[in-house]
């Protein structure tokens, strides 16, 4: 997350003046810096090397990168991981498109609200996601029923198409609220709102002006951050999916490892690195632009 | 670009329980500038913000040159604003916050540009269009909030509290900028202060506010010569508040009907304005109107002395505990040390008198306001 929030740029003015000279640190602060980042270092490489050890060291073969090279050829693999992605950005355009124009309003119009919207995005965090789950499962078939006789009825069946769930985007919708919320959250406390849509609008910009050249580009790392956490949460997501019946990469990955141990693993430390990589283009969108300028 | 008339009509606006504006009537004269002028909470901003379009009022109008915009949405009011607090687009160089309005009314690129450019010039800061806001000193970046508001050449400029986030040499730079400026463009401005001094130095009238009304509204040599009231008496410039006795009109101990009169430290004076009914009051003096004699014997002893430059204010407590201040010139500040006797004397011309709280005695109410005071030489 660190990359989400650039370091203010230097004066112009102090630009060309020799840096002073960085204070010593004393020795054992260097040493215990050293020690806390190496142990978190392994924690985190430690079972991603495991996992690759294990996809790449197969008993009575040696090295192969055979786990690696089925990965593309695995049935189910590219529409698994297009599902996923897919899924994700419909629920990052969704939680935008819902949280930004709210939490505006709330900051502009009616600042008593924002403890009641900072309760309603925070609400998903203390809801077990299997209870979640089970609250839509039961909802479905009833819903089903009682909008059968309703032109209703073809959107509810819509919303759950296997190709394109959008009943899954919105329930990742709900799950995704409180990060996004966080994010933007903190973006929009670190820019003077009103006094910026008051100076647009007294320059003749509408409102989707406004919306579109003054607050997004200044919030911009918290639109990554909470495009950034969404797409986290999404691609990680298995149990909603799971129980839901659907099909998505988290899901798939687990169906395939009861046959294809290797090749599951091998598929998780892709997804792993693949995660990572969407992460760090997220978060660089959000920070190349403000270098840029 | 020409000044506009603007008109407020029976401005009122309250806030939950709290009246903002109360019934407000000004009119702005075209290329004129009025400062809004008040202790905190008394409106003027809220009034200010009703023309940019920014608060609805409850009840009355607002037109420009005779239109009525009390229902033209903020966008659409062709009125410039400068912001206290700096408001300059974080995202934009100082060239493109200054074009952003050109920009929204699709002004070709290059006209845009040359625009911005001269404006930017005209701030005084020509070689700053590439500078982002975080590059800007304060000062800097109200010039370039001073040349967006300008930008799309509007019918009225809005001032609200711009310098008050800037050290005090920088404002005194600025706020005579904004005059050259103004005077230059000739283009109506509303400038709101909560600063007396800033107001008098470059309004061509001030209207002083109290509680959501206008208590005056006149050219600042008149306002700190002639104030209508009490408060605005005590609010702009130094007051001593000297108690004395009325002794004829209203309420006078005589009982008379004649022109109303009041003693004070000995003398008598004519009263102007409104006379409180109890006889017993508080006589508004100004220390310029405090006229000091060194005198051994004098009935008065020199407090404190503060130089001032062009003059020196003096702290003096007469016999009986009565304290008064008193401006005397710089060069006889040496005259008048501390502990030195001396006599004192009013000019002789109307006072204004305020009723004195009830249960002061008369040295108890004998206090000088000073506590936004500019210095009255300079305020004139």
């Amino acid at each position: 997350m660190a990359a989400l929030t650039p370091a203010p740029a230097v004066l112009t003015d102090s630009a060309s003046a020799p840096a002073p000279a960085r204070p010593g640190r004393p020795r054992r602060v260097r040493v215990w810096r050293g020690i806390v980042l190496l142990i978190a270092a392994l924690y985190f490489l430690v079972p991603l090397g495991a996992a690759f050890v294990f996809t790449v060291n197969i008993p009575n073969v040696g090295f192969t990168l055979d786990a690696y090279t089925q990965i593309f050829t695995v049935d189910g693999f590219v529409s698994s991981l297009a599902l996923s992605l897919g899924l994700a950005v419909a629920t990052i355009v969704l939680v935008l498109v819902l949280l930004l124009p709210a939490m505006l309003a709330v900051r502009l119009s009616a600042p008593r609200l924002k403890p009641v919207l900072e309760v309603l995005c925070t609400i998903p965090l203390v809801v077990p996601p299997i209870s979640f789950t089970a609250g839509i499962y039961m909802l479905l078939p009833w819903a089903q029923d009682v909008l059968a006789p309703t032109p209703f009825y073809q959107t509810v069946l819509a919303i759950q198409n296997q190709n394109f769930p959008v009943v899954l985007v919105l329930a990742y919708v709900v799950l995704a609220l409180p990060f996004a919320y966080r994010s933007l959250d903190s973006a929009f406390t670190a820019i003077d709102v009103r006094t910026l849509v008051e100076a647009a609008r007294n320059c003749g910009a509408s409102w989707p002006r406004v919306m579109l050249t003054v607050i997004v580009p200044n919030i911009r790392s918290g639109l990554a951050g909470a495009a950034f956490l969404t797409l986290a949460l999404v691609l990680g997501e298995y149990t909603v999916a799971r129980l839901l019946g659907y099909l998505p990469f988290p899901v798939w990955i687990v169906m395939i490892s009861g046959s294809q141990a290797q090749v599951s693993v091998a598929v998780s430390v892709f997804s792993l690195l693949l995660t990572w990589a969407l992460l760090l283009a997220v978060s660089s969108a959000g920070v190349r632009k403000r270098s840029a300028s | 670009m020409t000044g506009a008339r603007v008109e407020f009509r029976g401005l009122r606006r309250v806030f939950g329980g709290t009246v903002a504006l109360d019934g407000l009537d000004l009119t702005i004269e075209p290329g004129e500038l009025v400062a809004l002028l008040g202790p905190s909470g008394c409106g003027k901003t809220t009034a200010l913000r009703v023309i940019a379009g920014f608060e609805q009022p409850d009840a009355g109008t607002v037109l420009i040159d005779g239109e009525d915009i009390t229902r033209v949405p903020a966008n659409r009011r062709d009125a410039g604003m400068v912001f206290q607090s700096y408001s300059l687009f974080p995202n934009l160089n100082a060239r493109d916050n200054v074009a952003f309005g050109l920009r929204v009314r699709k002004v070709p690129a290059a006209k845009r540009r040359a625009r911005a450019e001269e404006l930017l010039a005209l701030v005084g800061l020509p070689e700053h269009g590439d500078r982002y806001p975080h590059q800007l000193s304060g000062g800097q970046q109200q010039r370039v909030a001073l040349a967006r508001a300008l930008a799309l050449e509007p019918r009225v400029l809005l001032l609200d509290e711009p310098l008050s986030a800037l050290d005090a040499k920088v404002r005194v730079t600025l706020r005579e900028e904004i005059r050259r400026l103004q005077l230059a463009l000739d283009i109506t401005t509303i400038f709101v202060t909560h600063d007396q001094e800033e107001a008098l130095s470059i309004a061509d009238r001030v209207a002083v506010m109290r509680a959501g009304r206008i208590e005056q509204c006149a050219a600042p040599a008149e306002l700190y010569d002639r104030p209508a009231t009490a408060f605005v008496a005590e609010f702009v410039g130094t007051m001593n508040h000297l108690p004395g006795v009325l002794v004829t009109g209203s309420g006078g101990a005589d009982g008379g009907d004649g022109p109303p009169k009041v003693t004070v430290i000995g003398q008598t004076l004519p009263v102007d304005g409104p006379v409180p009914e109890s006889p017993e009051v508080n006589v508004l003096v100004r220390p310029e109107a405090v006229l000091v004699t060194s005198e051994p014997d004098g009935p008065a002893r020199i407090v404190d002395s503060s130089f001032r430059g062009a003059s020196a204010r003096l702290r003096l407590e007469l016999d009986g505990g009565i304290e008064v201040l008193a401006d005397v010139p710089g060069h006889e500040t040496a005259r008048f040390a501390p502990g030195t006797r001396a006599s004192v004397r009013l000019v002789d011309r109307p006072v204004l008198v305020s009723p004195r709280p009830a249960g002061s005695t008369a040295g108890a109410a004998a206090t000088a306001s000073d506590a936004a005071a500019p210095d009255a030489a300079g305020a004139r």
